[in-house]
């Protein structure tokens, strides 16, 4: 299971980056995303992964009788989560914007502000 | 998409997914669920209805702009966050509980109203992403 | 319980942004709680000021949850600092956003999300945990991704997709970062991290992590090579909106590299030396792009990468001494920064252009706002005994104290290059003789505004200007106030101590 996610994160991380290096503002975004979830995925990973273990205490004791999962990796995801939701949503409506304004999605053609003036 | 099934399924799915959620909500505080997942069920129950009705009909159903529904729930979280200041004089975002649980919803305490001010800024705020998104379409 | 007052800077401007977002439909009430708020913020932020100088560190557990497994807020006496310094351009940037941001522009939640950002910006001073820092920062991105495209011009929407890409990059190495800090140590709170990274074996997995936080603060706080997207997006929105970022956005990824590199990742030989050469070619390559430019925002934004990298220098040189001059150089550069934005955009809106081919005349037109918007210019250079001068003083001869001559050449050849840059400036904006440039149709020149308009837009920069006169002529109090700060960061036991209470 480590294995396969570590493969996988790579997978990600190299596939994100190499989205982000096209001229496609849109293929930009999905980099950005890709990114984002091994990112995500590296977290929940690093977390160390236990299997099946709620961090519960049963009702009739007073402490963990067992090795359980880690809760905290799980909300840092889910902080993440949330945070690239608003993000994505702000990412699509900005390249809709510019390609209805700068009339392209080259991102090479997006470089009037840094031409000297 | 004007279809028959859509609109009657729509009719009785909406206040459904609206119970739902609010179930979904009530019970957040020890179970799975809580006021964001509660908050999507609730703003999918709306966009459903839009995708049946058009979206003009929703939001009269609505009446007020989706958007109203942020900082109603930022104010809700953040008064939820300051009571155990003025209340008990601990740190900010401590919980603190009513003694003797309600009957139908359970425990109340801060912590209860954080979620609801979670529930409605996540209605707010998808609703108005999606309704711009669509309006600008 | 006198800690509750750490959390006072955030909760004021979460309330204001509520009540901002309340009123949305009202540009006129809105201005007026914003400047009323602002108000409030800044006596807040004098109040933790002070609390903290007579208290020494405070901390406060959010929830009630003990140190290392809640969210801890700490306020030591350089995010007391940084809070103060955010208040105080807070204020300004308030009032000049009212006088010169477009009605069309207010009435989208201009003010709402400024105080968003400002939200943010506080939340990450004052945290102890590392993830938080990390919800601030996407707080701050998001809240300044609007700013930047509010308006939707050409050239405000080619520079957002360049800001955006770059800054939402950092935050996804600074997550990747956290995750192996936490993979590391299991622990997010700072100071726990401290002791945690402090007792582990493997050496080189900590020096990668320190790398990835290096990377990921340092393309937010633009240092070489990483600081291309800001000359690409800082001269496009609104100048109000420049004033804050060239003000106070980068700083945070200066404190965050401050606060890491102190905190954390400490004694660290081959860490400072990466530091120090970064440091170096950044104040070379601001220096020399901002030589290059002929529009006074560009030369600005080239200005603010040079002296980024006499903060990250203070950081390298890594003794208490330098870092006290770093800090005195962001107490200053904060102040000096917003208030040259605000300047070109005064001069904007006398002339209708950047460009400093067409600029010129001004002095003979207005000599006394002239001789007030010098008065940051001069500041920036730091002739003395304006306030630019004293950090670098302490800056020079640190770095004597270690013999490195490069680092010295480094410094003061920023220093030259900003001190030509301001001398051009001032040549072709104020003393050449003015040309003769096509009006703008409906451009509301400064000539023909109303005097209440143009007291709101000098009133900020006359604001800041005392503010960095005060700087100068009073440098023995920021100097101790920055010594102190350079003492605690130094010595991280007590901040350790103070959130763990051992």
């Amino acid at each position: 299971m480590e294995f396969l996610l570590a493969i996988l994160i790579g997978l990600l991380y190299a596939s994100g980056l190499y989205m982000m290096l096209r001229r496609s503002l849109v293929k930009l975004i999905i980099g950005l995303i890709l990114l984002g979830n091994g990112a995500n995925l590296l977290i929940f990973l690093l977390g160390r992964i236990t299997k099946g273990k709620p961090p519960i205490i049963p009702e009739e004791s007073y402490n963990f009788l067992d090795a359980y999962a880690d809760p905290v990796p799980q909300a840092l995801i889910l902080t993440a989560i949330v945070i690239s939701f608003g993000l994505q949503s702000f990412a699509i409506v900005l390249i809709k914007r510019a390609y209805k304004v700068v009339k392209t999605d080259d991102l090479d053609q997006m470089n009037s502000t840094d031409e000297f003036s | 998409m004007k279809t028959i099934i859509l609109r009657t399924a729509s009719d009785y799915l909406l206040p459904l997914l609206l119970l739902f959620s609010i179930f979904i909500l009530l019970r957040g505080h020890y179970l799975p669920g809580g006021g964001f997942v509660g908050g999507l069920i609730a703003s999918i129950a709306f966009v459903l209805h839009a995708f049946a009705n058009g979206l003009e009909n929703t939001k009269t159903l609505l009446r007020l702009h989706p958007g109203y529904l942020m900082p109603l729930g930022l104010l809700v979280a953040a008064l939820a966050g300051l009571s155990p200041i003025f209340i008990e004089n601990l740190p900010f975002m401590t919980g603190i509980w009513f003694q003797e649980p309600l009957p139908v919803i359970g425990m109340i305490g801060s912590a209860l109203f954080f979620d609801i001010g979670v529930y409605l800024v996540v209605i707010g705020v998808s609703l108005t992403i999606i309704f711009t998104i669509t309006e600008s379409a | 319980m006198i800690q509750h007052i750490v959390l006072y800077p955030i909760i004021v401007q979460l309330l204001l942004a509520i009540l901002l977002l309340f009123s949305w439909n009202s540009v006129k009430i809105q201005k007026y709680i914003s400047a009323g708020g602002s108000i409030i913020s800044l006596l807040v932020a004098i109040g933790l000021m002070i609390t903290v100088w007579n208290e020494g560190t405070l901390t406060i557990q959010a929830g009630g949850w003990k140190a290392p497994f809640g969210i801890t807020f700490v306020a030591d006496a350089f995010a007391a600092t940084m809070v103060l310094l955010t208040a105080i351009s807070g204020i300004a940037v308030s009032f000049f956003t009212v006088g010169t941001i477009l009605k069309a522009r207010l009435k989208f939640g201009f003010l709402p999300v400024l105080h968003f950002l400002f939200l943010g910006l506080n939340g990450a001073f004052l945290t102890g945990d590392i993830f938080n820092l990390y919800v601030w920062f996407e707080i701050i991105i998001i809240s300044s991704f609007v700013l930047i495209t509010l308006g939707g011009e050409k050239k405000q929407i080619e520079g957002a997709v360049k800001y955006f890409t770059l800054n939402i990059f950092a935050s996804i190495i600074f997550l990747t970062a956290i995750a192996v800090l936490y993979g590391l140590t299991g622990s997010l709170n700072m100071a726990d991290l401290a002791l945690k990274i402090a007792a582990l074996e493997n050496r080189g997995l900590v020096e990668v992590t320190a790398i990835l936080f290096l990377i990921g603060f340092g393309i937010k706080a633009a240092i070489f090579p990483l600081y291309f997207w800001l000359p690409a997006s800082y001269h496009t929105p609104p100048p109000a909106v420049s004033a804050v970022f060239g003000g106070l956005l980068t700083k945070v990824g200066v404190y965050a590299l401050i606060r890491v590199f102190t905190l954390i990742f400490v004694g660290d030989a081959f860490l400072e030396n990466i530091i120090l050469v970064l440091a170096g070619f950044t104040m070379v390559a601001g220096a020399l792009g901002a030589l290059a430019q002929n529009n006074i925002a560009k030369v600005f934004s080239y200005l603010i990468i040079c002296h980024i990298g006499y903060m990250i220098l203070g950081l390298g040189l890594y003794t208490e001494a330098a870092i006290a001059g770093a800090i005195f150089y962001i107490i200053h550069d904060i102040v000096v920064k917003t208030n040259l934005f605000m300047v070109s955009g005064l001069i904007y809106r006398i002339k209708g252009t950047y460009s400093m081919r067409d600029l010129g005349g001004i002095y003979a037109k207005y000599p006394l706002l002239s001789l007030l918007m010098i008065v940051p210019l001069f500041s920036l250079v730091g002739i003395p005994p304006f306030s630019g001068f004293w950090p670098k003083l302490s800056l020079i001869t640190e770095s004597f104290k270690i013999d490195n001559y490069w680092l010295i050449a480094a410094l003061l050849f920023g220093t030259f290059i900003t001190l030509f840059v301001v001398a051009r400036i001032w040549a072709e904006v104020f003393w050449k003789k003015g040309k003769k440039i096509p009006e703008i149709q409906n451009f509301r020149y400064f000539h023909l505004l109303k005097i209440e308009k143009k007291i709101e837009i000098i009133g900020p920069i006359v604001f800041l200007a005392i503010i960095s006169l005060y700087i100068g002529f009073g440098a023995e109090n920021i100097q101790q106030l920055a010594m102190r700060v350079g003492e605690e960061l130094m010595n991280n036991e007590n901040y350790i101590q103070a959130v763990l209470g051992k």
